[in-house]
């Protein structure tokens, strides 16, 4: 059995975010790279089954060379190889684009388990494993909290609202993972050392024969209005204090 | 020159770091208020392989390099003095003799129990009568037939009470002592006449403790001198070469609990008002967040580059660890300082983290050399150049 994960490098969810000069991009100088939390739940995932079923687990990942460490992350987690299709220019294309990539990665792996996260925490656009699935023409099983793989077939959880839905589908097929559903290990410390000895290839756009055509562009990043700052009511007694929250609350809040 | 830490070794102090923050940093006041870590996390940290950072590969260690070793124990100090003392045995003056001098058999024997974390490993050199100087030693051993006798009491031994091994020093030629006269052993706690006395209570590191021990009439078999037979009457040189590293480890540690210090008072001195201002906005203040980050600067730059040269050279640095002992230690003890006046009150609260601190860094100038002794050696290999 062949699982494939793929993994997005994204910026540490605690990193401070600036807005470039472009006004379209981050300021990526200081920025702590991590791999994708929704990734490490397909990272998991595939571990266990690595475990049970004997599945070899290869991680996919493109950008810059940067990229590598979170690759090497999930190396040192157990997986069995990496690849990483470098890109200078890759971090912000067209989620279509990246799909349309990592499809002629992926393809000569004979995955029969792909897994992604469900979205991304950067960009949040939660394309990227559904156009994977149509250009492999692959079924697709998203957003999922359990996964049980029989015999050629797979079984998948989503919660919906007030509801589990039961999703059964053949392999191979696409699991887009949602928080919930396994507690991703550590990189143990023997884990990192072996990490650095297991096969890790690095291959270009140009040797995928694949061509950038992205159709989306980012033209603004804008940053959330400034909260404006509290107001502290005025008033010598609690009933003088009702009475001014009242009127802001009429006058100014316009909420009464 | 290249100053960046390579990628392997930020992964593990990422690692490390994950730990801290999620399993750790939890139970720290817990830990402290019992006196005791709870085993669940000692099996985390046994399964992180924390407990054999510096043991070969070869005998199921990491074969981490000195920086790596040293990086992990500033992210552990960090939050706590007792979790690195807990694996620092392991890694350090409980394995190094063996790493360093051990034959091939007892190194098979017991290094991948200790790199496991499944035996703990302890150094029992100090006695009451033997501290700085070591070689004043009074415990004995006798041969027997095919055993050596021990008789004497050990105290101050880090992890002497859950300790599976002990390396012991004793005297085997009164006349030479230090000269050829000091053996050291590798005791197991089951061998007969082996004995843990008393726990001894102390200012800080709460979580770990140190204890005596005793050995009355403990019979420990001929091929347990640590190097095999030969070896007999050369342990004091063993301990001092054990020490060496053990310097740049208590550095690290030093430097991990400051930079610590200088986040939570950064963190209290924006947030605490006083006359209408945050406290960070008063010169004296800033003067302290100042120093105190220029210390643990120069701190840092001075411990990678000794940890560093000793991976390069492959050999002891004594000079240089002896200089990053002493002023790693003294400048976190600075900071602490700093960082409880900072802290106001609450730095005397034992509800911040500030006071242990405070406490537990006292200790690092004292053990494994105290800064006296430090000065002494470096001045010692500086008449020698
Ligand atoms: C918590 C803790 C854990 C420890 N763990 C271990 C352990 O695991 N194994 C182990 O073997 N030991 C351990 N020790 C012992 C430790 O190494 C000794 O305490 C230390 O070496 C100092 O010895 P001492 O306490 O006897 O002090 P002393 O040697 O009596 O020193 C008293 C004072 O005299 C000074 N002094 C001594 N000689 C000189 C000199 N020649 N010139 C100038 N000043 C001098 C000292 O610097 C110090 O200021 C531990 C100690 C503590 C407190």
């Amino acid at each position: 059995m062949n699982i494939v994960v793929c993994i997005k490098q994204v910026p540490d969810t605690e990193t401070q975010i600036k807005i470039a000069s472009d006004g379209k991009s981050i300021e990526t100088d200081d920025i702590k790279w991590v791999m994708n939390p929704y990734d490490e739940f397909g990272v998991e995932e595939a571990l266990v089954l690595q475990k049970e079923k004997g599945a070899e687990v290869t991680v996919v990942g493109a950008g810059p060379q940067r990229v590598t460490e979170a690759l090497r992350t999930a190396l040192a987690m157990g997986a069995d190889k990496a690849v990483l299709i470098e890109d200078d220019d890759f971090y912000g294309a067209d989620p279509i684009t990246v799909a349309k990539v990592l499809a002629k990665a992926i393809e000569p792996l004979n995955p029969d388990i792909i897994f992604f996260g469900q979205r991304a925490v950067d960009d949040d656009s939660g394309v990227v494993g559904s156009a994977v699935a149509e250009f492999l023409d692959m079924p697709q099983l998203s957003v999922v909290t359990k996964v049980e793989v029989g015999d050629g077939t797979v079984q998948a959880h989503r919660p919906v609202e007030g509801a589990t839905l039961v999703l059964e589908s053949t392999l191979p097929c696409v699991i887009t993972a949602q928080k919930g559903l396994n507690e991703p290990r550590y990189a143990s410390l023997p884990g990192i050392m072996k990490a650095k000895k297991k096969p890790l290839e690095v291959i270009s756009l140009a040797d995928l024969g694949v061509e950038r055509d992205d159709k989306l562009e980012i033209v603004a990043l804008n940053p959330p209005p400034e909260r404006a700052p509290g107001k502290q009511v005025e008033g010598e007694t609690g009933q003088e204090i009702a009475i001014n929250l009242v009127k802001l609350l009429r006058e100014e809040a316009k909420v009464i | 020159m290249d100053f960046e830490i390579p990628e392997n070794l930020r992964m593990i102090t990422d690692t490390v770091r994950r730990l801290v923050q999620r399993e750790l940093e939890p139970i720290s006041r817990q830990v402290e208020e019992q006196d005791h870590i709870p085993e669940s996390v000692v099996q985390t940290m046994r399964e992180l392989g924390l407990f054999g950072l510096s043991i070969p590969e070869a005998y199921g260690g990491l074969g981490l390099s000195t920086l790596g070793e040293c990086l992990v124990y500033e992210e552990l100090a960090k939050v706590n003095a007792c979790f690195r003392n807990r694996i620092a045995t392991n890694n350090g003056i409980g394995s190094q003799g063996l790493v360093l001098d051990g034959t091939e058999q007892q190194k098979q024997r017991y290094l991948p129990r200790l790199a496991s974390g499944q035996w703990i490993g302890c150094f029992a050199l100090s006695e009451p009568g033997a501290g700085s100087d070591a070689a004043g030693v009074q415990t004995t051993a006798v041969m027997e037939g095919d055993h050596w006798v021990l008789n004497g009491r050990k105290h101050f031994i880090t992890n002497g009470d859950i300790a599976d091994l002990a390396t012991v020093f004793a005297v085997t030629d009164r006349q030479k002592r230090a000269k050829g006269g000091i053996t050291a052993f590798l005791v197991e706690r089951s061998f007969a006449g082996y004995q843990v006395g008393t726990i001894e209570k102390k200012m800080g590191h709460r979580g770990s403790h140190t204890s005596e021990l005793i050995f009355d009439n403990c019979r420990v078999p001929a091929e347990n001198v640590l190097g095999g037979p030969s070896m007999v009457g050369r342990g004091f040189q063993s301990a001092m070469k054990t020490l060496d590293k053990g310097r740049l480890t208590i550095g690290a540690a030093a430097l991990g609990a400051a930079q610590r210090l200088l986040e939570l008072s950064l963190d209290y001195a924006k947030q605490r008002v006083q006359f209408g201002r945050p406290i960070a906005e008063f010169q004296s203040i800033k003067n302290m967040l100042a120093d105190m980050a220029t210390e643990i600067y120069a701190a840092r730059q001075m411990l990678h580059h000794a940890a560093w040269l000793r991976d390069q050279k492959g050999t002891a640095v004594i000079k240089e660890a002896s200089m990053v002992k002493l002023f790693c230690t003294n400048m976190a003890g600075r900071v602490a300082d700093m960082a409880v006046q900072i802290h106001g009150g609450m730095g005397y609260m034992q509800e911040y983290p500030v006071e242990r601190f405070y406490r537990d860094l006292r200790l690092t100038r004292i053990y494994e050399g105290t800064d006296e002794i430090q000065r002494l050696v470096i001045a010692r290999e500086l008449l020698k150049e």
